[in-house]
């Protein structure tokens, strides 16, 4: 059993907690920096990411999510996609600069632009296909040489990976699917056990 | 089944709100303060529930110039009110492009028996409730989020308290009954039995809930996360006091960190005065915005 801390600051942390209780492993509500020192990877959940900026600065824990992710797994889901990204277009919005990507927030529009949709994805070199919850979702708009994509919807890359850090732009935690989380936490094992 | 996958959509939203404060604002000034103190939205409002009191009269939804303006601001969401029962507003907001709809008590209400049908709309909706039942209630026509209504505009916590005490007490009391005796309960709460039945198996509301409705300081934010809500609006509580953008910060960080009183007590310190805030019992009868929607 590994324990994976979920950013717990504001957001949908609780739809996290519980794919992460369904496949097994204990999670840890993640809001300073010594919840942070005692896990072995972290998810930066759905919610606001401006919110989410201010939240981590002020309370000391901006810098310590950013050396947590040069080294430990780190998954960011919508919100935590854009706070991971090393860019955020158009706005004059800080990042932690976790994953070589530039995303744009909001890109398909306001909520009544929100969707369901079927997903590609490609998991442990198996290409499947899933449900795509996008609620009010950022877009990936570039990604650096050394991103892997990991999920599309028509063209658009939703899940990405760059050595320990993953991100998509969907939600599964809103469906009953697991693959994504169960994709993260053998991550997790896998950095657990080179770092004993 | 269009109806689960939009509801999903509906309250996934909700899901992504949670933790989080959300404000009533006027203009586009004060938008952006609520953004930049870390709000996960803003209600766009002509004037805020304090006001609308003050100044009597029909209320009715915002002037859609103040609304867009707000959308150009900022880019959290932003959410505006109906009155209760008027659908037409709401396909106007709507069209606006508005993320969320509050079909709210604060407005003076144009239906007196039927509230909006909301599984008609794309864009979720808000209710305000009482209690269980009227949370079911509300939830049976197509609400994503319910939020207790406490007293608008009053500064007074007392009844957001007493409405979200009624809320779990409703929810912990159905756990001790006999799957024979829902039926009954569901005739008693006035809601349907099959949303009684998914909540005895919950432990909980089928959508997230809120609390709205008096909250004036950064304990108050914390004591409704205590009682169990999960997000808190406040009105009239930021705008209404000495230094907004700093009461609005403290709001923010004490929702967040609710249990973490050595914070919350330095987070309170030197925020000037709360809005002035009324007793519930000066309130005229017919002028509290709770009584409105059944």
């Amino acid at each position: 059993m590994i324990t994976i801390g979920i950013l717990s600051l504001q957001g949908d942390f609780e739809r996290h907690q519980s794919m992460i209780s369904a496949l097994g492993h204990e999670t840890l509500p993640v809001k300073t920096r010594e919840h942070l020192a005692r896990c072995r990877g972290l998810i930066i959940p759905g919610g606001e990411s401006t919110t989410l900026i201010k939240l981590m600065k002020k309370h000391d824990m901006w810098d310590a999510v950013i050396e947590f992710g040069k080294k430990m797994p780190v998954y960011g889901a919508c919100a935590g996609c854009i706070l991971a990204a090393r860019e955020i277009v158009g706005l004059p919005q800080d990042s932690l600069k976790l994953i070589d990507i530039a995303v744009q927030r909001n890109a398909y529009g306001r909520q009544v632009d929100s969707f369901i949709d079927d997903i590609k994805i490609q998991l442990n070199g198996k290409t499947d296909s899933m449900e795509g919850v996008f609620i009010r979702a950022p877009r990936i708009v570039s990604l650096g040489k050394s991103v892997t994509p990991l999920a599309w919807h028509h063209d658009d890359v939703i899940l990405a990976e760059e050595g320990n850090v993953l991100v998509g732009t969907f939600h599964p935690e809103l469906t009953d699917d697991l693959r994504v989380h169960d994709y993260f936490i053998r991550k997790v094992a896998k950095t657990a056990k080179i770092t004993g | 089944m269009q109806d689960a996958k939009a509801m999903k959509l509906k309250v996934g939203l909700a899901e992504m709100l949670k933790g989080g404060v959300i404000m009533d604002v006027t203009t586009p000034e004060q938008a952006k303060i609520a953004e930049d103190a870390g709000a996960v939205a803003v209600m766009a409002l002509e004037r805020i529930p304090a006001d609308i009191r003050a100044h009597g009269g029909v209320a009715r939804m915002s002037d859609p110039t103040v609304i867009k303006a707000i959308q150009e601001v900022v880019s959290i969401p932003v959410m505006a009110k109906c009155r209760i029962g008027h659908f037409a507003e709401a396909q106007v907001l709507q069209a606006l492009g508005v993320d969320f709809i509050d079909e709210s008590e604060v407005l003076t209400p144009a239906d007196e028996e039927f509230h909006v049908n909301k599984w008609e709309f794309k864009v979720p909706f808000v209710c305000g409730c009482r209690n269980l039942g009227e949370a079911l209630r509300r939830i049976a026509e197509g609400a994503a989020m319910i939020r207790t209504k406490g007293e608008a505009g009053s500064g007074n916590i007392v009844e957001a308290v007493r409405h979200m005490r009624a809320v779990q007490g409703g929810i912990r009391r159905l756990a001790l009954l006999g799957d024979e005796e829902l039926v009954t309960e569901a005739k008693n709460l006035g809601a349907p039995v099959e949303l009684v039945r998914q909540v005895k198996e919950l432990g909980k509301l089928p959508v997230p809930n809120f609390s709205a409705g008096g909250v004036a300081t950064p304990a108050d934010a914390s004591l409704m996360m205590q009682l169990g809500a999960e997000t808190v609006f406040v009105g009239s509580g930021i705008f209404k006091s000495d230094d907004p953008e700093k009461r609005a910060k403290a709001i923010v960080s004490a929702t967040t960190h609710y249990t973490d009183f050595d914070l919350i007590a330095r987070v309170s310190e030197g925020l000037g005065d709360a809005m002035p805030g009324l007793e519930i019992s000066k309130i005229p009868e017919e002028e509290r915005m709770a009584e409105r929607g059944w």
